[in-house]
């Protein structure tokens, strides 16, 4: 059983009016995929760096910071796509930000020795919260979710 | 880098900043004000650019990585463009207060900058 039917059906006869625009309805969306691109960048760039220079003193904290970027640009591109498949993709990394922030910033609290060696390297876009990035890190996520939500019916009606 | 042009730059993305979200919540588009505070904080990275090539050279090296360093200039220059960009693709009030957050960004990253030049522990 396909679901083709049902688009063609609405393309023909009916005003198009009824196929959703997701790109215009963003709003205050936009706002925070500006912060989650930035973040994407400004994570990634730094843990290349690290990686190419310093990563044997801290490999835990680096390999983590790298992966935190990725996941950040992937959630970037997802609040970015129209579609349930993105929508979809955007709550997994959104909440893998919120766990990630959650355990990473109360384990850099409780056993600190994991993250730094006397390195320089202060530890993760994660470590105590996101302390180093203004709390962003932890804030950040929330609102992702909040605007999702806030989108679902939307994107249940494409 | 320069002690007090670095506060300068980041005087004045904080206050480009501030001026295009409040622009932006009094639901303004993007216009001469907003892209023209937009502008002035790119023109002070450029300028930035030159003091870091120049100051080198003339007795005035960086205590940091100056890869580190380059990294940051670089993404803060392709910032204001960026959010530039997508202003003038997209129209709304919305735009206004994007371009505001990319303002606020850049001012953390030339602080981040100015200690990678000036201040090292290690």
């Amino acid at each position: 059983m396909s679901n083709a039917p049902k688009r063609s059906s609405s393309t023909s006869t009916v005003t198009p009016a009824d196929s959703p625009t997701p790109r215009r309805t963003l709003g205050v969306g936009r706002v925070l995929i500006v912060i989650y691109a930035i973040l994407a960048i400004g994570a990634t760039s730094r843990a290349a760096f690290q990686m190419a220079t310093v990563y044997s003193t801290a490999p835990v904290a680096i390999t983590l910071s790298a992966l935190s970027g990725v996941i950040y640009i992937v959630a970037t591109v997802a609040l970015l796509r129209p579609g349930r498949a993105w929508y979809r993709v955007a709550w997994i990394t959104i909440s893998f930000e919120l766990l990630g922030v959650i355990v990473i910033g109360t384990l850099s609290i409780l056993v600190p020795s994991i993250f730094v060696q006397g390195s320089g390297i202060d530890g993760t876009v994660w470590s105590y919260y996101g302390y180093g990035y203004l709390f962003i890190p932890l804030v950040l996520p929330v609102l992702g979710m909040l605007w999702l939500r806030s989108r679902r019916a939307l994107v249940a009606g494409s | 880098m320069i002690e007090w042009y670095a506060i300068v730059e980041v005087a004045v993305a904080v206050a480009a900043g501030v001026l295009c979200i409040i622009l932006g919540l009094f639901r303004l588009k993007p216009g001469d004000l907003s892209m023209g505070a937009v502008a002035l904080v790119e023109a002070l990275l450029l300028a930035q650019l030159v003091i870091a090539i120049v100051a080198p050279l003339v007795g005035n090296p960086p205590t940091g990585s100056l890869i580190e360093f380059y990294i940051y200039l670089l993404v803060a220059l392709i910032l204001p463009l960026l959010a530039g960009f997508w202003a003038l693709v997209e129209r709304d009030h919305w735009s206004t207060v994007v371009l505001g957050v990319a303002c606020l960004a850049i001012a953390i990253m030339v602080v981040r900058m100015n200690i990678i030049w000036t201040v090292q522990i290690a």
